[in-house]
C-alpha cells in the first residue's frame, strides 16, 4: 500500500476549490467509465474529498465544525451531481445506441372498408331504427304481382313506362312473364303487410333493377330503400315529420326539406321530397349540382287505398305513409361522387376512398 | 310537352315570370325540366316582298324587292320555291349574324353577288333563324305582321318543356296547362267558344256509325263537312303547330292535331267517298288480318287491335293511327271527322305489339273522359269549316252505348282531410281550391262535399285524389311537421341482416374490401369457370329475357364469376394485393315459382401478401392467408370452423377444404381452396395463386354461434409442454390436434413448427405442438402432467400413427 501524503490541513476555502475541481471535471465526464473513475478521484475510499474528511480532526474545534459541515455539503453536492450526470450519461447512451427512425413505415397491418353503398344503406337504415322502423329484406328475382299489380299498377298502366324492367326468361301457362328483377323494394309493402297486421313500421334496403340506359347519374342495378308506416293516426304531417328527422340525421340540422306534388300509383298524395343543396363552408360553392338549390332525393306520399285494401287492411281505419330513396344518389349527394358507375365497378381505387 | 306562351296565354293570362311559373307548376306536380325563350335575332326585321321577278341567269333564283320598313326597297336573291309577291317574310341585311347552311357555323351576313345579281340582304328560312331544320322555304310570317319590326317581337316566344308524370294526361293539351295555371294563380280560363253554323241535311243521312265492341270504344262521335277545299293552312295555324313541335300537313290534318293539342282528344279525319256505304264500323281485328297505316307499313293485326272499317274493309287503326286507303287528299271534298274514346289499356297494347306509338295513343292510354269526344268533335268542325271551307251536316253522330251511366261524384270531407294531411282545412277552403281548377263541389252537409270529376280529368276518382288537389295547390310547406305518434310495432329481428351485417364487419376488420356486383353473368363466365370449359346445361340457369348486354344475361348462380371478374378489373388497373369479399344472392331456379335466391359470402385473395415494404419480404398471399382471415372473422361473430381435405374442380387439386361448423363440426357451410391454375388463366389473373371462399349463409346461420356463454376461468396456473409428433403425412394437423385437444387436462394446442426433411423419415412429418395443460381445482403437478403427455401419446400413436420425435 502507498503511504498517504499528509494533505494541508482542511480549510472552508480549499474544500469550495476542490468541489468547483470535481464539478468541473465531473461535466468534462462522458462516459460510465470516467464516472467511476471519478467517483473513485473524489468520494472514493481514498478519495480526495474522504481524505479531506479525514484529516478533519486535525482542526481545532471550532474549525473543525465549521470546516466538517462545510465538507459535507460539499460531499453531498458531489454525490448528486454524480448521479445526474451518471442518468445524462445512460440517456445518452440510450439514445445513441438504440435510437429509431421513427418515421420510418409501421409494420404493415391490412384493413378493409366496407363498400360505401353499404355504409350509406346503414347509416339511413340506423336513422330510421331510432325511430322505431324495422329492417326487413325481399326477394331480389320477384312476381309481377308484387312488383305491380300490388302496388296497384296493373299490367298495361302508362305508369309501368316508369319501370322498365328486366324479365326472368320464364312463360307460364297463361303465356306470362310472370317474374322480373324488382324494380324497387317497394313489392315488400304488400308481403310485409300480408304477414301481419298493423301496426306497421319497416324500411327495406335491396338491390333494383331497371332496364335503363346507364349515364353518370342512372344505373340499371342499384339500391333502393323503402319505407313504409301503416297504423290508425298516420298522417302525412308524420311523413313530413319522419322524414324530417331522417333529413337532420344524414345530412345535418342546418339541412331544409321540401315536398311537391309527385305521382306514384301507390301512394295517394303523392310527393317528392328534396333536400336544400349543401354549400361547402370553406369555398363557400357547392359541390355538385352547383346550379340546383334544392337536390330532389325520394318519392314519398300517403299509402293508396287500394294498395290497403289489396292486404286485407281497411283503408277508412287505418292510414300509412311510403317512402323510396336510392342510397347511391344520396352517397353521391354527401361525398360529392359525380358518377353513379363508380359504385359497382369496384375499382379499389374507389372503394377505399370511403 | 313543349308548351308555347303565345299560345298559351290565348287562354290564362300568365302573371308570373316565366321561371316563377316554372317552380309553381313544378310544385304542383306538373314538372317543367325547361323553361326557355326562342329570340335573339339582331338586326332581323319584318320585310314585305313588294314584287318578284325571274333572275336573268338562274331559273330557280328569284329576284325579291323587298321593302324592310325604315328605307328605300332592296334587292334581294332568294331560291325558296315560296316566296311570292305581296308575303311578310323574315328579313336580314348584311352584318347580321346567321347560321350558313352551307358550312353549318353561324357567321356574319355579307353582301353577296348571286349570279351576277348583287343581294341586298336575305329572306330567311327557319334553318338559317336556328328555329328548326326546315330549309326548304322561307318562313311567311302572318300578314298583320308590322313591316320593319324587330323579328324577335314577331317570332320570339317563350317554352315550357314539361315532363308530365303518367296521370297528368290532362296536361298534354294547351288548356289543360292553362287551367293549371288559372289554379295557381287565381286567373281566369277562357275555353274558346265553340258554335257554327250547320247545313239543312242531317248528318245521318250522309253516314252512319256502329260499334261492335263498346268495352274497347264506349263512344264514338263524328261529323260530316262536305265541299272542303284541302290546302295549306293559314300562316296563325301553322305558325301555332310549329311552335308546339308538329309539322303543318294541311287545313284539315292540322285542325285535328290543333285540336288535340288544345282539348287533348285526338280526332281522325276520313276522306267520305273512300268509307264503303259511309259506314263506320268500329270492331276487333280478324286474328292475322293485314291493314297497310297511313304512314305506308302494312301491319299484321289480331282480335286485341281494335279497327275502325267500313261494312268493307279496316280504314284505321283506333286510336293509333288511320290508314293509308281513307286519308284525306288533295282531291278530297267530303269528309267525316271522327273523335271517339277508346279503351286506355287496349289502346296501350295496341301501341305496344305495334310498335307504333302515335301522339294520339300517347293520350289514348292515359284514359280520355267520353265527355270530351264531343266537345273536341265541335270544335274541330269550327276550324275546318274556317280553314277549308264547306258545309257541316246539321248535328253530330253520337254512338254512346253506356252514356246514360253517370260518372259518380266524389266525396270529400274535413274528417278525411284531418285522417290523411293531419291538418285542419275547412271545407270552404276545399272547395275555393276545387273551384279554381275547375272542379265543380256540392256541400253535402256543414264540413263535406260532392265534387264532379271535370270532363278534362280523368285521375279523380277517390276522396284522396281530390285532398291531393286541394293540398297540391295549397301547397305542402302549409301542412305540420310532426313526428309518429302510434305504437311502436313489436321489434322482430332478421338474424339473416344481423348475420350479415357483423359478418361484412368482420371480414373488414380481418383486412378484407368488401365489394358489390352486378348478379348478371355469361354464359362465358360460367364456361370459365369450369376446368374443361363448358358450362353447365342451360336448365339449371336463370336467363333474364331482355339482358342489358349480351355478357350480363344470367342470374349468377353462385359469386365466383362476379367476384373473380371484379378481381381481373382490379389487377387491370391497380398494382398490389388483394383482399375482396362480397355479400350476396346466388340465384337457383325452382320447378315453380320464385328461384332461390342462396345468400353467400365470397371472397377472394390475390397478390403480394404487402405493399412492397422495409420490414418484410415480397411473398404471395395463399391459403392459409385466407384460411387464417376467414376464421378469425367468423371467430369474431361467434362461429367456430374447421376445414376437412376435398377436392372439387374449381380448385387446385390438393388444395381445396370444405367449411365445417356447428355442433361437432358436423355442417358443411361452404368451400375453400386456391383457384384451379386454368380457372385462373381463363379469367386472366395472373400467375400468383388466387385463393376463394364461398359460406352459405342460410346454412352458417343454422349452425348457431357459441358466443354468449360464459366459461368460469381456472384461478390455477397452466403448465406448457412442447411435444415433436412424427405424424405420417396423410394424417391432417387438425386430427392430430383435435385428438390432442380431446385429452383431459389439455386446455389447448398450439401446432408451432410443421417439418419435413432431414431426421423425418420419409413418408411422415413432424408437428411440434406447444401443449398447455391445466386444471380448473387445482395446481397440477408435474406427475399430473407426465400422466397427461403419456396418455396422450399413446392415443396419438394409436389413433394417428404418430410417435413422439426422439
Amino acid at each position: 500500500m502507498v503511504s498517504l501524503l499528509m494533505p494541508d490541513a482542511p480549510s472552508v476555502e480549499s474544500i469550495d476549490q476542490l468541489t468547483r475541481d470535481a464539478l468541473d471535471e465531473l461535466n468534462a465526464v462522458s462516459e460510465a467509465n470516467g464516472a467511476e473513475q471519478w467517483r473513485v478521484t473524489y468520494l472514493g475510499r481514498r478519495g480526495r474529498l474522504t481524505g479531506l474528511l479525514r484529516s478533519l480532526p486535525q482542526l481545532e474545534p471550532e474549525q473543525r465544525r465549521e470546516v466538517g459541515s462545510r465538507a459535507n455539503q460539499a460531499k453531498n453536492a458531489l454525490e448528486e451531481a454524480l448521479a445526474r450526470r451518471a442518468r445524462e450519461i445512460a440517456q445518452a447512451a440510450l439514445a445513441s445506441q438504440d435510437a429509431l427512425d421513427v418515421t420510418l413505415p409501421g409494420r404493415p397491418v391490412v384493413t378493409g372498408r366496407l363498400h360505401p353503398t353499404t355504409q350509406i344503406v346503414r347509416e339511413i337504415c340506423n336513422a330510421f331504427m331510432a325511430m322505431g322502423f324495422s329492417v326487413v329484406e325481399g326477394p331480389e328475382v320477384e312476381l309481377d304481382l308484387y312488383n305491380f299489380e300490388m302496388l296497384n299498377i296493373p299490367a298495361g298502366h302508362p305508369a309501368r313506362d316508369m319501370w322498365n324492367s328486366l324479365w326472368i326468361d320464364y312463360v307460364n301457362e297463361e303465356g306470362q312473364q310472370p317474374m322480373l328483377l324488382r324494380t324497387h323494394t317497394s313489392p315488400m309493402q304488400a308481403r310485409v303487410m300480408e304477414a301481419q297486421d298493423p301496426p306497421v313500421r319497416v324500411i327495406v334496403p335491396g338491390k333494383c333493377y331497371r332496364y335503363e340506359a346507364t349515364d353518370a347519374t342512372h344505373e340499371w342495378h342499384f339500391y333502393q330503400i323503402e319505407g313504409l308506416a301503416v297504423a290508425e293516426g298516420i298522417t302525412f304531417a308524420n311523413l313530413k315529420g319522419t322524414l324530417y328527422e331522417f333529413a337532420r340525421r344524414v345530412f345535418g340540422e342546418d339541412r331544409q326539406i321540401r315536398f311537391r306534388c309527385d305521382y306514384f300509383p301507390f301512394v295517394e298524395p303523392g310527393v317528392d321530397m328534396s333536400i336544400s343543396n349543401f354549400v361547402d363552408p370553406e369555398t363557400g360553392r357547392r359541390p355538385i349540382n352547383r346550379d340546383e338549390d334544392w337536390i330532389e332525393i325520394m318519392g314519398a306520399g300517403m299509402v293508396h287505398p287500394r294498395v290497403l285494401e289489396g292486404v286485407g287492411y281497411d283503408p277508412q281505419r287505418y292510414t300509412g305513409f311510403a317512402f323510396g330513396m336510392g342510397p347511391e344518389r344520396i352517397g353521391m349527394l354527401k361525398y360529392g361522387i359525380d358518377d353513379i358507375r363508380h359504385f359497382y365497378r369496384n375499382d379499389v381505387r374507389f372503394l377505399r376512398q370511403f | 310537352m313543349l308548351i308555347p306562351f303565345s299560345w298559351l296565354s290565348e287562354y290564362v293570362d300568365i302573371t308570373l315570370e316565366p321561371n316563377e311559373l316554372a317552380h309553381r307548376l313544378t310544385m304542383g306536380g306538373i314538372e317543367v325540366g325547361d323553361v326557355f325563350t326562342r329570340s335573339g335575332w339582331e338586326g332581323c326585321v319584318v320585310g314585305y316582298v313588294r314584287a318578284t321577278r325571274p333572275h336573268p341567269n338562274a331559273d330557280t333564283l328569284t329576284l325579291c324587292e323587298v321593302d324592310p320598313g325604315d328605307g328605300p326597297p332592296l334587292e334581294v336573291v332568294c331560291g325558296a320555291p315560296n316566296v311570292a309577291a305581296g308575303q311578310k317574310i323574315c328579313f336580314a341585311r348584311p352584318g347580321v349574324t346567321l347560321m350558313n347552311m352551307h358550312n353549318g357555323r353561324r357567321e356574319e351576313l355579307k353582301p353577296a353577288t348571286i349570279r351576277g345579281v348583287v343581294s341586298e340582304g336575305m329572306i330567311c328560312s327557319e334553318a338559317e333563324l336556328e328555329i328548326s331544320d326546315e330549309h326548304e322555304g322561307i318562313i311567311v310570317l302572318p300578314d298583320d305582321a308590322v313591316v320593319g319590326a324587330p323579328l324577335d317581337e314577331v317570332l320570339g316566344d317563350t317554352f315550357l318543356e314539361l315532363e308530365l308524370t303518367p296521370n297528368r294526361g290532362d296536361c298534354l293539351s294547351i288548356l289543360g296547362v292553362a287551367r293549371e295555371i288559372g289554379a295557381i294563380t287565381g286567373q281566369p280560363v277562357r275555353v274558346p267558344e265553340i258554335g257554327y253554323a250547320e247545313s239543312n241535311t242531317a248528318v245521318d243521312t250522309l253516314a252512319q256509325v256502329t260499334i261492335e265492341d263498346p268495352d274497347l270504344c264506349p263512344r264514338y262521335t263524328a261529323s260530316v263537312i262536305t265541299g272542303i277545299k284541302i290546302g295549306p293552312s293559314p300562316q296563325w295555324l301553322q305558325e301555332r303547330l310549329n311552335r308546339a313541335g308538329l309539322r303543318p300537313i294541311n287545313n284539315v290534318v292540322d285542325v285535328t292535331n290543333y285540336v288535340m293539342l288544345e282539348f287533348n282528344q285526338p280526332l281522325h279525319a276520313f276522306d267520305l267517298d273512300t268509307v264503303t256505304d259511309h259506314h263506320v264500323v268500329v270492331r276487333r281485328a280478324a286474328n292475322g288480318e293485314e291493314f297497310t297505316t297511313l304512314d305506308g307499313v302494312s301491319r299484321k293485326l289480331s282480335a286485341d287491335n281494335l279497327l275502325i272499317a267500313d261494312p268493307a274493309q279496316a280504314i284505321g287503326i283506333g286510336g293509333v293511327m288511320g290508314g293509308a286507303n281513307s286519308e284525306i287528299t288533295a282531291a278530297t271534298t267530303d269528309m267525316l271527322l271522327e273523335s271517339a274514346t277508346f279503351h286506355p289499356l287496349n289502346n296501350r297494347r295496341t301501341s305496344t305489339d305495334l310498335n307504333l306509338r302515335t301522339e294520339a295513343s300517347l293520350r289514348f292510354e292515359k284514359g280520355l273522359r267520353p265527355e270530351l269526344a264531343p266537345i273536341a268533335l265541335r270544335r274541330a268542325t269550327q276550324l275546318i269549316l274556317e280553314t277549308a271551307g264547306g258545309q257541316a251536316a246539321a248535328g253530330i253522330i253520337d254512338v254512346f252505348p253506356g252514356g246514360d251511366i253517370k260518372v259518380p261524384a266524389v266525396p270529400l270531407t274535413v274528417a278525411r282531410l284531418r285522417q290523411v294531411l293531419g291538418m285542419d282545412l275547412d271545407i270552404a277552403r276545399a272547395e275555393t281550391v276545387l273551384g279554381s281548377l275547375g272542379i265543380a263541389t256540392r256541400r253535402t252537409g256543414p264540413d263535406s262535399l260532392e265534387a264532379d270529376p271535370p270532363y278534362w280529368r280523368s285521375d279523380i276518382a277517390i276522396e284522396e285524389d281530390l285532398i291531393e288537389e286541394v293540398i297540391r295547390i295549397i301547397g305542402y310547406d302549409e301542412v305540420p311537421t310532426t313526428m309518429l305518434a302510434s305504437p311502436i310495432p313489436y321489434h322482430r329481428p332478421n338474424p339473416m341482416t344481423a348475420l350479415k351485417d357483423a359478418l361484412r364487419d368482420a371480414l373488414s376488420a380481418a383486412g378484407m374490401q368488401e365489394t358489390i356486383s352486378y348478379p348478371l353473368v355469361s354464359m362465358e363466365d360460367l364456361g370459365r369457370l369450369s376446368v374443361n370449359g363448358e358450362a353447365e346445361g342451360d336448365s339449371t340457369r336463370l336467363r333474364v329475357a331482355n339482358p342489358m348486354s349480351a355478357d350480363q344475361d344470367i342470374m349468377r348462380p353462385t359469386l365466383t364469376a362476379s367476384i373473380l371478374n371484379t378481381l381481373a378489373y382490379n389487377r387491370g388497373h391497380n398494382d398490389g394485393g388483394f383482399r375482396l369479399f362480397e355479400l350476396g344472392s346466388g340465384f337457383i331456379p325452382q320447378s315453380a315459382g320464385l328461384p332461390m335466391e342462396q345468400e353467400t359470402a365470397a371472397g377472394v385473395m390475390s397478390g403480394p401478401r404487402y405493399d412492397a415494404n422495409w420490414l418484410s419480404s415480397g411473398e404471395s398471399l395463399d391459403f392459409f392467408d385466407l384460411s387464417g382471415t376467414l376464421a378469425a372473422a367468423l371467430n369474431r361473430v361467434g362461429i367456430t370452423t374447421s376445414l376437412l381435405s376435398d377436392n372439387q374442380p374449381l380448385f387446385h387439386p390438393g388444395r381445396c377444404a370444405r367449411i365445417l361448423a356447428g355442433a361437432g363440426q358436423s355442417a358443411d357451410v361452404g368451400v375453400i381452396g386456391e383457384l384451379h391454375p386454368d380457372i385462373r388463366e381463363a379469367f386472366d389473373l395472373g400467375s400468383d395463386p388466387v385463393v376463394y371462399f364461398e359460406v352459405r349463409l342460410d346454412d352458417l346461420l343454422k349452425t348457431g354461434t357459441d358466443g354468449g356463454r360464459f366459461q368460469s376461468l381456472s384461478r390455477f396456473p397452466a403448465a406448457n409442454r412442447d411435444l415433436a409428433l412424427l405424424v405420417p403425412t396423410d394424417v391432417p394437423a387438425a386430427r392430430v390436434q383435435g385428438l390432442i385437444e380431446r385429452v383431459r387436462l389439455v386446455e389447448r394446442a398450439e401446432l408451432f413448427d410443421v417439418y419435413t426433411g432431414e431426421n423425418v423419415p420419409e413418408g411422415t412429418r413432424s408437428l411440434a405442438f406447444r401443449i398447455r395443460f391445466r386444471a380448473p381445482d387445482r395446481t397440477l403437478t408435474t406427475e399430473d402432467v407426465n400422466r397427461a403427455v403419456n396418455g396422450l401419446t399413446r392415443a396419438l400413436e394409436r389413433e394417428a400413427g404418430a410417435t413422439v420425435r426422439a
